[in-house]
């Protein structure tokens, strides 16, 4: 019973992972209806500031602040120099444009950092605490306690300030927000440095689980594709939920499914992302497109 | 394009066009008799690259829709071949149908639920699926001989021939190619080829017009597959060795750059973008081990901006602004005149892209 309630919790801790990348994607794809393939480099590329910036001595909280406000910048100058180009593109045009970013971000951080490994220095120590008799990592309850935290505040964001009103607006009509006066560029750069910071503090709670090198987003990104198609492309909960659901199964799946072990847990991912389409292609909470010639 | 006497003038490209054709195939035909035989195996491999790069333009340039995972589809070709002959002593030339065949299936299992919705899903699920591709592959190793990959023998040259080992391999992974570019040339000009494009350009009006969406895009992402495939085993022949290393993420992106650089919705600029991802990792690797992606993925955006219909569209603008041609009404003229020959499709097709591809509609 007790190592059941373990591989629940890690599994919700890791979904709560890649609920957070999830949420850096649907936020990006809700304002401006783009597929970021980039969202899992970019956070890679983050992480990798936070190492660069823990190399140089700074403390880890101080590194951490650094990285986000640096990832806020990053998301900014992206959308603003390669993404605003083809905006509003065609959908081929604009995937092969955050593919093309894809490649260039992970190709780059192996020509700063190389392709090694490194390890990174968990946030939360390796403490271990006993709930109800059982005891769970302190790490696996701090990130699902910061995932909430990050979702209360991004819906604070959204609903109670103007930058929120602003945002929504966008999404919903850019050429009416611009009749009313709102800068629809800047509040798309914004968005985009919000998601990017996002996807760093995914990156910063991810790497000590795995091992930083430039490949370990790649999988993680899988998985949060996975969550934003269950949870629906347009709802940051739905994201957040997609995320747990994914993470528990993933976990449970690869401890008590033989066949499955260690080696094709991706394989998850995958049937979740194909049993959605079939049979709920909008998703858990997302609503249904509605096409107009 | 146009010039005032069309008729003489398309007369004169098309002879052109031939003259071009014929140079290429004595060019082709020449190599293995003039570099050494390591270079003679690298433009094996560009030949074997281009069948997959050729599979995947079907697919993103013809029906708009996006595969990461063509890689994956690469990779299942080279291993049916391999493990045919190896493990069920199939003569080699025989496994490059059934591997197409597998792959063809694999495509349609696959792209049936992930096509129901638009080019989007597509992508993240193949994307998965090239990421997942190693991870398969050492999976089944007893089928696959697992990290220690495959020794598949290497077709010899037949005493006859007179033939060097590496040329024998070099001309016959040309016909392979010869026979699956002649295939797709036939499928883009006909009735699939316009129904793929209608589809790409405008959803609605190609169900209106009674193309079955589902259907098409299926069977496009199908034989795309089966050209991967195919791709896949014609690679694996020559070098005589399959691993799970040999099929990299950065192999799907590869090709998706190799049809940007050759340009989209074009046929032979699979051979062009083939070269490209065959030979610049050769080089950039000099400079650094990472030289190759940078490249990759500042020509993906960098094409995207300033070139979207590729190194052909730009050669076919290049001739078509030629002294003695075209005042600027072409593109109409190019609208206008239909189907009259070869080469007027072929431009209309260019403006196609132009229009079709690089974010001139609005959403």
């Amino acid at each position: 019973m007790e190592r059941v309630v373990q591989v629940i919790v890690d599994g919700w801790a890791t979904g709560s992972l890649y609920g957070a990348l999830a949420l850096a994607v649907v936020l990006i794809y809700r304002s401006t209806g783009i597929v970021n393939f980039a969202q899992g480099e970019m956070a890679m590329f983050s992480t990798f500031g936070a190492w660069a910036l823990l190399e140089a001595g700074l403390p880890l909280a101080l590194a951490l602040l650094g990285t986000l406000v640096l990832s806020f910048l990053g998301g900014m100058l992206i959308e603003r120099v390669i993404v605003r180009p083809v905006e509003g593109g065609e959908v081929l045009t604009v995937v092969i444009v955050t593919l093309g970013l894809f490649i260039l971000i992970n190709s780059g951080a192996g020509w700063i950092w190389g392709f090694g490994n490194r390890s990174f220095p968990s946030v939360f120590g390796d403490g271990t605490l006993a709930v109800a008799g059982v005891s769970v990592a302190v790490e696996s309850l701090g990130i699902v306690a910061v995932l909430i935290a990050i979702v209360a505040l991004l819906f604070v964001v959204s609903q109670r300030t103007r930058l929120g009103l602003a945002m929504r607006a966008v999404a919903m009509n850019p050429d009416s927000s611009r009749l009313v006066g709102i800068s629809v560029g800047r509040t798309l750069m914004v968005g985009w440095g919000i998601a990017a910071v996002v996807g760093a503090v995914a990156g910063a709670l991810i790497a000590p689980r795995l091992f930083l090198d430039v490949n370990f987003m790649g999988g993680v990104l899988i998985y949060s594709f996975a969550a934003a198609t269950l949870g629906g492309f347009d709802s940051p909960l739905g994201a957040v939920i997609g995320g747990w659901i994914i993470g528990i199964a993933e976990n449970l799946a690869g401890t008590y499914v033989d066949f499955i072990g260690a080696d094709l847990k991706i394989l998850v991912p995958l049937g979740v992302i194909l049993v959605v389409l079939l049979f709920r292609p909008t998703g858990l909470f997302g609503s249904a497109g509605v096409a107009r010639a | 394009m146009t010039g005032p006497p069309r008729g003489t003038a398309a007369r004169t490209e098309q002879r052109l066009r031939a003259v071009g054709l014929v140079a290429l195939a004595a060019v082709a035909l020449a190599i293995p008799f003039f570099f050494g035989s390591f270079r003679v195996g690298q433009f094996t491999q560009a030949i074997a690259l281009a069948v997959a790069v050729l599979g995947l333009n079907l697919l993103v340039g013809y029906s708009g829709q996006i595969s990461l995972g063509h890689g994956a589809f690469f990779a299942l070709g080279s291993y049916v071949s391999a493990i045919l002959i190896v493990r069920a002593d199939v003569p080699y030339l025989l496994t490059l149908p059934i591997a197409g065949a597998a792959c063809f299936a694999a495509g349609l299992l696959f792209g049936l639920p992930a096509l129901r919705l638009r080019g989007l899903y597509l992508a993240l699920v193949t994307l998965g699926l090239a990421i997942a591709t190693p991870q398969l592959i050492k999976r089944f190793d007893g089928l696959t001989g697992g990290t220690q990959g495959l020794s598949v023998p290497r077709p010899a040259a037949p005493a006859w021939s007179g033939l060097a080992d590496d040329q024998f391999l070099y001309l016959l992974t040309l016909a392979g190619a010869v026979v699956m570019f002649a295939l797709a040339v036939g499928l883009v000009r006909g009735s699939v080829g316009r129904a793929l494009i209608v589809v790409r350009d405008n959803e609605i009006a190609a169900k209106t017009m009674g193309v079955n969406l589902a259907t098409v895009k299926t069977r496009a992402f199908a034989v795309s597959s089966m050209y991967a495939g195919v791709g896949g085993a014609l690679y694996m022949l020559p070098i005589g060795f399959v691993a799970p290393e040999s099929f990299p993420l950065a192999l799907s992106f590869g090709f998706l750059a190799a049809i940007v650089v050759g340009g989209l919705a074009t046929i032979g600029g699979a051979v062009f973008g083939a070269l490209f991802i065959e030979f610049v990792p050769v080089y950039a690797s000099d400079v650094d081990e990472a030289l190759a992606g940078v490249i990759y993925g500042t020509v993906l955006i960098a094409f995207m901006y300033a070139l979207p219909d590729g190194v052909m569209g730009l050669a076919r603008r290049l001739w078509a602004r030629r002294p003695a041609a075209a005042p600027p009404s072409r593109e109409q003229d190019a609208a206008e005149d239909g189907d009259a020959d070869g080469l007027s499709r072929g431009g209309a097709r260019s403006e196609d892209v132009v229009q079709g591809i690089p974010g001139g509609s609005s959403r």
